[in-house]
C-alpha cells in the first residue's frame, strides 16, 4: 500500500511537468484533466478527461504523457479517456488560475455565475488580467480555442481571453 | 441488441459529423471575424462529438467481429473498424444522418436557422440520453450537453437578432424557414433502429421530444417576430435520411470529406 502510494505520487509529480500545448503555462494537473493514476502491476494507467470533446490538444497531451513516461523508463503505459463525470473548470487548481492570470488570460469565475440557457444575459463580471478592472465587456462567447471567450477591458482598452466557465 | 446499438450510435455520429462539416465550410468566410470563430468552434464541438460516437461504434463493431458475428448491414467494409474508417469509407446510403444537417449553408440566416433547429433538438435528445442504459452513450451525452447548451443559446440569440432585425434580415429568415421547415419533421419520426434503441432502453424515443421542441421554437419565433410557414406543424415533411435515403447534397459533402482517403487509401500524416 505504502509503496503504491509513493509510486502514484511520483507519477503525479512527473505529470506536473507536462503542459497544455495551447495554454503552455498550465500543467495538465493544474487544468484538472488527470482524473486518476492506477498502478496495475507493471502497467501504469492514467485516466484523463477532455476539456471539450473536439479539443485537438488531447491527442497531443496523450502522446506527450506516453513519451515523457517512456523516457523515464516506464515501459507499460495505458491512457484511458473518461467522459463522465464531465470536466468542469471547478477542477482547475487555484495555482492554475493564478498562473493563467499572470499569463494574460482571465481565469474562470466560479461556475454558478453563467452556465445557463438565459438569452442575451449580461456578461458576467470578469476581471481584466492586465489592469484588474472589472469594467470589461464580452466581445464574443467563442474565442481562439474552445475553452476561451473574447473580452475587452473598457479601462485599459486591451482585449483579452477569458477561460470560460464550463 | 448489439446490432441496433451500432446503428443507433452511427446515426448520432453521422448527425454531428455532417453538420460539423457543413459549418466548417464557413471557415474564413464568416460575416465578421467573431462569428466566423463562433461557427467554426461549434463545428469543432460537433466533430468532437462525432469522434466519440464513432470510436464507440468501432469498438462495438470490432467486438462483434471478434465474436464471429456477421457485420451489420449498411456498415460498409468494416473489417477492423476505426473512427476514421467509419467517417471516411462508408458510402452515401450507409450514412444515417437526418436530412436537415446536410442542407446547404445558404446565407447566414439559413445556417443560423439550421443550427437552431438542430441544437434545440439535440439539447432535448441529450438530456434524455443521460438516462441511457448504455453507460458510454450516457457519458458522451453528459459531455456534449454542456457544449450544446452554448450552441443553443448562441443560435437562439441569432434567430431573434435576425428575425427582429432589419427588413432585409427578417426576410432572409423567412426564406430560410421556407427552405428548412420540411426537414424538421424527420427529427421526430423514429427510424427502425431508433425504435429498437428506445424499446431496449439505451436510446431516446424521439417522438416524445416533438412537443417540447415545437414549444421552444414557437417561443423563440414569437420573440423574433417570425411565424412558421403555411401549413405550420402539419406541413408536408421530407424524410428518409435516417434510413440512408438522402437529398442530393450528401454525395457532394462526402466527395469532399472523403476525397483524401479515396484518392490515397490509408494515407496518414
Amino acid at each position: 500500500m505504502t509503496t503504491h502510494q509513493i509510486d502514484k505520487q511520483t507519477i503525479y509529480s512527473y505529470l506536473e511537468e507536462i503542459n497544455d500545448p495551447e495554454v503552455p503555462v498550465l500543467s495538465i494537473i493544474d487544468l484538472g484533466i488527470v482524473r486518476d493514476v492506477k498502478m496495475n502491476g507493471e502497467e501504469i494507467e492514467i485516466i484523463i478527461t477532455p476539456t471539450y470533446t473536439g479539443c485537438p490538444a488531447m491527442d497531443m497531451i496523450t502522446a506527450t504523457i506516453k513519451i515523457q513516461l517512456a523516457t523515464l523508463g516506464f515501459k507499460k503505459i495505458k491512457i484511458t479517456q473518461a467522459l463522465s463525470p464531465a470536466w468542469t473548470t471547478e477542477w482547475m487548481s487555484e495555482e492554475g488560475k493564478r498562473k493563467l492570470k499572470e499569463y494574460g488570460i482571465a481565469p474562470p469565475n466560479p461556475k454558478q455565475q453563467v452556465c445557463d440557457q438565459k438569452l442575451f444575459a449580461a456578461a458576467e463580471a470578469v476581471q481584466c488580467p492586465h489592469c484588474n478592472s472589472y469594467h470589461t465587456h464580452r466581445i464574443s462567447e467563442f474565442g481562439s480555442t474552445a475553452c476561451k471567450a473574447l473580452f475587452q477591458c473598457l479601462d485599459c482598452k486591451e482585449p483579452f481571453d477569458y477561460f470560460k466557465c464550463h | 441488441m448489439k446490432e441496433s446499438l451500432i446503428q443507433y450510435t452511427l446515426h448520432l455520429a453521422d448527425n454531428s459529423l455532417i453538420l460539423g462539416q457543413r459549418n466548417s465550410e464557413w471557415c474564413g468566410y464568416g460575416p465578421v471575424l467573431e462569428q466566423d470563430i463562433a461557427i467554426t468552434n461549434i463545428s469543432l464541438d460537433l466533430i468532437g462529438q462525432a469522434r466519440n460516437f464513432y470510436q464507440y461504434a468501432a469498438t462495438l463493431i470490432n467486438n462483434q467481429s471478434a465474436a464471429k458475428v456477421s457485420p451489420p448491414a449498411g456498415g460498409g467494409d468494416l473489417e477492423g473498424a476505426s473512427e476514421d474508417s467509419l467517417a471516411y469509407l462508408r458510402k452515401e446510403r450507409e450514412f444515417k444522418n437526418c436530412l436537415l444537417v446536410e442542407q446547404p449553408n445558404g446565407d447566414w440566416a439559413q445556417t443560423i436557422l439550421r443550427q437552431f433547429f438542430f441544437s434545440q433538438y439535440q439539447y432535448l435528445l441529450l438530456e434524455e440520453l443521460l438516462g441511457s442504459r448504455d453507460k458510454q452513450l450516457a457519458a458522451i451525452a453528459e459531455k456534449s450537453l454542456k457544449e450544446v447548451t452554448y450552441h443553443l443559446r448562441w443560435s437562439s440569440e441569432w434567430v431573434i437578432r435576425l428575425g427582429d432585425g432589419t427588413e432585409e434580415s427578417h426576410n432572409r429568415m423567412l426564406k430560410a424557414i421556407d427552405e428548412l421547415w420540411r426537414y424538421t419533421g424527420e427529427l421526430f419520426e423514429a427510424a427502425s433502429y431508433e425504435l429498437r434503441a428506445s424499446g431496449e432502453g439505451f436510446g431516446v424515443d424521439v417522438s416524445k421530444l416533438k412537443e417540447s421542441w415545437q414549444k421552444k421554437v414557437s417561443d423563440i419565433f414569437s420573440e423574433a417576430s417570425l411565424i412558421p410557414p403555411s401549413g405550420g406543424w402539419g406541413a408536408f415533411m421530407q424524410t428518409g435520411g435516417k434510413e440512408g435515403r438522402h437529398t442530393e447534397h450528401l454525395g457532394f459533402i462526402l466527395t469532399e470529406l472523403q476525397y483524401m482517403q479515396r484518392a490515397y487509401p490509408g494515407a496518414e500524416w
